[in-house]
């Protein structure tokens, strides 16, 4: 690999990471402004312009305040989890392509942290190791609360982890007869939906090429899952606050709890990304490139992929301002007789229609 | 299906208020220094004591109100007047008079009391102290001057809307402003404190504000 090749690889890690950082700040406020306005309330509105500041203010009180370490924790495990909750969330978004790939001289920049062939197979490893954060956290804090929340939190994960693969199997099939051969890479599933529905009949040449139309009961089921999957309302069982004090974060205090926070909504962001990526087509979208300058169009995808990602991140502020909290039995019902059984048929049913298409019917 | 339906439903619910607070009125949360609530008319807020428009204190040192104060944080002693230079038309004026803001309950029992209409609430209620000596008033922070004008304790403060101590609240007027004892009875609402135009009384044209020692009453 040659310099400044190198250098490429460097400065999209870096470039990724500072924007994850940047929306994640913006998450934070954003949840409490909308929130707020379906309440009937302000929201924050003192630190910065309506408030934008206020995580920043809140992220900086956290890192001057002290750390309390409980006597009766396991120090090494209780030490290491928060690193373990917060650098699978990083490592979740380094799939996402958050752009389209341009040139500078002959080298191309993919605008994405790394571009794996095995991309999905790698969010699916990493979002399991997240669970691990909260099972250890709540384990070595040696404290009843962290510990029930800790156990809520392996059920939960192993439950929508099912239905989330299931769903992601149906895309991946699908994706597979829309192009050369299958694919798991997060860039190449992008590309096969760019464009639109021409080829398949006229009528539906202005609508866009994107993995919702003909998998929306995928696209579904993979938002209720990643709901369960970050742990939140109304499926956060894990925290609890009414019954569990706050759950795996009980004991912890300063930089650690803002740790755990911070990787909460990285979470939410990078899977809102994901389900943009599988089924809204990512970056896709007109580009104008024939009379807008080249900087502004090749802008335009990111503006489209942001758009998009928010459009679910704000279904995940909408639906924690209007549900209340599962029942546990509740939660592994829609898990395992809901989800999972839909999921499961989904899969079948897309299958076949996708057999249908590509071998004509059997008997022919 | 039915949960799905009540799903979409609470969905709408929330939905329809973030529209409606972000380009309707739905908000309810006033930013308050930034904008004032208007207060209702008769608002207790913080005590005055009135004078008459010829300079005359109206307070006797009767110690109705002291005695009225269910919360007992008024206090009163009434001197005589100095015959040659009267602070007050009666016999006594109000000498000292010191309320305990830190007990007071706002209740307006001691207006209510007043037979000379002496002691009146204006809309002001921002009154907190650093230490609770400032929070009983005295005499000298409680009587307007000679013009009408009302002192406040802190006058920097900048929460503090010193036009709020010149609006009173609706008290009953318990004599008439002419001192006509053919109105004792008569339900009159006065909005205005002291020597600020007062309301004509029901078979008047205009009235002039005057002091009751320069009426022939009768």
């Amino acid at each position: 690999m040659s310099w400044p090749e190198f250098g490429i690889v460097v400065l999209r890690v870096v470039v990724t990471f500072v924007l994850l950082l940047v929306v994640t700040l913006i998450n934070v406020w954003a949840e409490r402004k909308i929130v707020a306005d379906m309440q009937s309330r302000i929201g924050p509105s003192r630190a910065g312009p309506w408030g934008i500041l206020q995580t920043l203010a809140d992220g900086l009180k956290l890192f001057f305040k002290e750390s309390v370490i409980p006597r009766k924790v396991e120090l090494g495990m209780y030490l290491l989890a928060p690193f373990l909750a917060i650098i699978p969330a990083f490592l979740i978004f380094m799939m996402v392509p958050w752009g389209k790939p341009f040139m500078i001289g002959d080298h191309e920049v993919a605008l994405q942290g790394a571009d794996l062939n095995i991309g999905l197979l790698f969010i699916l490893a990493m979002s399991s190791m997240a669970v691990y954060a909260v099972v250890l956290a709540g384990w070595s804090s040696g404290s009843k609360y962290p510990l029930i929340g800790g156990v809520r939190a392996t059920a939960q994960a192993i439950s929508y982890e099912a239905a989330m693969g299931l769903a992601m199997v149906a895309v991946v099939i699908f994706t597979a007869t829309q192009g050369e051969g299958g694919t798991l890479s997060l860039a190449e599933i992008v590309e096969r939906q760019t464009g639109t529905w021409a080829d398949v009949s006229p009528i539906l040449s202005f609508i866009p090429r994107w993995n919702v139309f003909p998998q929306f009961a995928a696209f579904v089921i993979f938002v209720v899952a990643i709901v369960a999957e970050t742990n939140r309302a109304p499926f956060d069982l894990v925290e609890a606050e009414q019954e569990l004090v706050g759950g795996f974060h009980t004991e912890y205090s300063g930089m650690r709890f803002a740790m755990f926070f911070l990787a909460e909504y990285i979470n939410i962001f990078s899977m809102s990304a994901i389900a943009a990526t599988l089924f809204l087509g990512g970056w896709a979208g007109p580009t104008f490139e024939t009379f807008l300058p080249g900087f502004i169009s090749a802008l335009l995808p990111t503006v489209y992929f942001l758009i998009k990602t928010y459009a679910i991140v704000f279904i995940f502020f909408w639906l924690r301002a209007t549900l209340p909290r599962l029942r546990y039995d509740q939660l592994m019902t829609l898990g395992w007789k809901r989800l999972i059984p839909a999921a499961l048929a989904w899969l079948v049913v897309s299958t076949v229609a996708i057999g249908f298409r590509q071998f004509g019917p059997p008997w022919s | 299906m039915g949960v799905i339906t009540e799903f979409i439903k609470g969905l709408r619910v929330t939905g329809g208020t973030m529209l409606r607070t972000i380009f309707g009125d739905e908000l309810v949360t006033i930013e308050y220094p930034k904008e004032m609530r208007q207060k209702p008319q008769r608002f207790h807020g913080r005590h005055v004591l009135n004078r008459y428009p010829d300079g005359m204190e109206k307070c006797i040192g009767c110690e109705l109100c002291a005695g009225v104060c269910p919360a007992k944080c008024i206090f009163v002693r009434g001197m005589d007047n100095d015959p040659e230079d009267p602070t007050s038309p009666g016999e006594r004026f109000g000498f000292v008079y010191e309320i305990n803001m830190l007990r007071c309950i706002f209740c307006a029992l001691c207006v209510e009391a007043c037979p000379t209409e002496a002691i009146t609430m204006t809309h002001l209620f921002e009154m907190s102290t650093t230490n609770r000596e400032d929070a009983i008033y005295t005499r000298e922070t409680l009587l307007m001057d000679e013009k009408g004008e009302v002192p406040h304790m802190f006058p920097d403060d900048e929460l503090a809307d010193m036009d709020e101590l010149a609006v009173a609240d609706g008290w009953v007027r318990a004599t008439a402003p002419s001192g006509l004892t053919s109105y004792q009875g008569v339900r009159m609402w006065q909005g205005t404190p002291g020597p600020g135009d007062w309301d004509p009384e029901p078979d008047q044209e205009q009235i002039d504000a005057v002091s009751p020692t320069e009426v022939d009453d009768g």
